[in-house]
């Protein structure tokens, strides 16, 4: 029993009936995870993309090696130091949020890099001509960049939204009751992990797959010449 | 100086990890080439098969992967007579090869399709077999291309071996594990932890920068 559902064993198919309401609630624990993973990550981000791009070295510098530092220490690594080391420090928080913490840090290396290339694929002659018409930088990046910007960044985002989805199951180690986890318990009581975990992997496939449709789907309706501008 | 007590099990760890990768980065490039080949194919018995292999594992969490192969698989061949439990690290790397070569055919495929159709054309009208084409036009070609996008893609397979600590496989992060278990000392093992697969991912981006600026010298030979 999980959630206050149990489970019929007496037949293959009933067993895989009984549990998909169970594994639906996991997959909720999963998206809900994920989005507020992801909403860290674009803050982080965009913070981190914010200091890299700094004229000056000393703040530039150690934004570059944080970066890429982050990136190339893995999730698991990172989750398990947020969530032994906070504590150590009177920062306390519930395993979903730590979770969460260590999906949105792991991922901000990717959406700052996604900010950079998005901004920087505005052809620098438009910036210099806005310039050279006298136009304040802040409208120069508010009229020019942020319009042309956005079609390519967006997108590029929405991917990194399918990928963390794909990495909320590390949560498990720290007892988070995503879909996987859900999956591993149901197959640790019933010594039946064929059904749960195909069902996980199936879902998984459901899950990326709409939610790449909708990625799909926005870069086709976002313009490429950039947003209307009143 | 107590965390120069800690390294001996990290170190061993870290061999593991360092093994781990090795392994499924191998096992990696050759589920890349298969699949994306086989993906650009025109034999259409060859090509859905991969094309449906690679969104199967592009598709799901390679922790799913992971569980399943070790957890499930044994079952699966218990229901139809078979012995298929496999030890952890086989798991591992099978998991870990197989989710980063059905990454890595993508990219596969983009560079052997980049490669303009008309030399295809013209190598044909020369009479080379499709062999030939395949293995004096378009890979030497593609292979460079190919490169940044499989560092990038070595880098994340490195990463990734740490999850086969959770299938009880003793690698760095699991080693780890037990040593804060055994001292409580988070900080410092955590910290160490960070930096030494910190240090093996730049190693590990210096060995692909060697071998980029290896295969880049096929395009240049070809044109002359």
């Amino acid at each position: 029993m999980l959630f206050g559902i149990s489970w019929d064993t007496s037949s293959n198919a009933a067993f895989a009936a009984s549990i998909l309401p169970i594994l639906l609630r996991g997959l909720l624990a999963t998206v809900q995870a994920s989005i507020v993973g992801f909403v860290i990550a674009l803050a982080l981000g965009l913070a981190l993309a914010a200091l890299k791009s700094s004229r000056l070295r000393v703040v530039s510098w150690p934004a570059r090696l944080l970066a890429e530092f982050i990136r190339d220490t893995p999730l698991l690594v990172q989750l398990f130091f947020l969530y032994y080391v906070l504590p150590d420090y009177g920062i306390v928080l519930p395993a979903f949020l730590t979770g969460a913490l260590a999906l949105g840090v792991q991922y901000s290396a990717y959406t700052a890099e996604v900010y950079r290339a998005g901004l920087e694929s505005v052809p620098r002659g438009q910036i210099e001509a806005a310039h050279a018409l006298d136009l304040l930088p802040a409208r120069v990046f508010r009229v020019i960049v942020l319009p042309q910007a956005v079609p390519r960044i967006v997108p590029a985002l929405g991917n990194y939204l399918v990928s963390i989805m794909k990495d909320v199951p590390v949560l498990s180690v720290v007892s988070v009751l995503e879909m996987l986890n859900v999956a591993k318990i149901i197959g640790d009581r019933t010594f039946n992990y064929l059904i749960p975990l195909s069902m996980v992997g199936g879902l998984y496939l459901v899950l990326t797959i709409v939610a790449s449709a909708g990625v799909r789907y926005l870069d086709t309706r976002l313009p490429k010449r950039g947003l209307p501008l009143r | 100086m107590q965390w120069l007590s800690y390294s001996t099990p990290l170190l061993q760890g870290a061999w593991v990890t360092i093994q781990l990768a090795a392994m499924s980065t191998v096992l990696g490039a050759v589920v890349s080439f298969a699949l994306g080949l086989g993906k650009v194919t025109r034999v259409r018995v060859l090509r859905l098969p991969c094309i449906a292999v690679i969104e199967l594992f592009r598709g799901t969490s390679l922790l799913v992967q992971l569980f399943w192969l070790y957890f499930a698989l044994p079952v699966f061949g218990h229901a139809i007579g078979l012995d298929l439990r496999l030890p952890p690290v086989t798991a591992g790397v099978l998991a870990l090869g197989l989710n980063i070569g059905s990454y890595g055919a993508e990219v596969v495929r983009g560079a052997v399709q980049a490669v303009p159709r008309s030399q295809h054309e013209a190598a044909k009208a020369l009479d080379f077999t499709p062999w030939q084409i395949l293995w004096r036009i378009a890979l030497p070609q593609a292979i460079p291309e190919m490169m940044p996008s499989f560092s990038n893609l070595a880098v994340q397979n490195l990463k990734d071996t740490a999850l086969v600590s959770l299938i009880s496989l003793g690698d760095l992060a699991f080693r780890a594990e037990q040593v804060r278990n055994y001292t409580q000392d988070s900080t410092t093992v955590y910290t160490l932890l960070l930096l030494m697969y910190f240090g093996m991912a730049l190693v590990l981006m210096a060995i692909m920068r060697v071998l980029e600026r290896a295969v880049g010298r096929w395009r240049a030979v070809l044109r002359s």
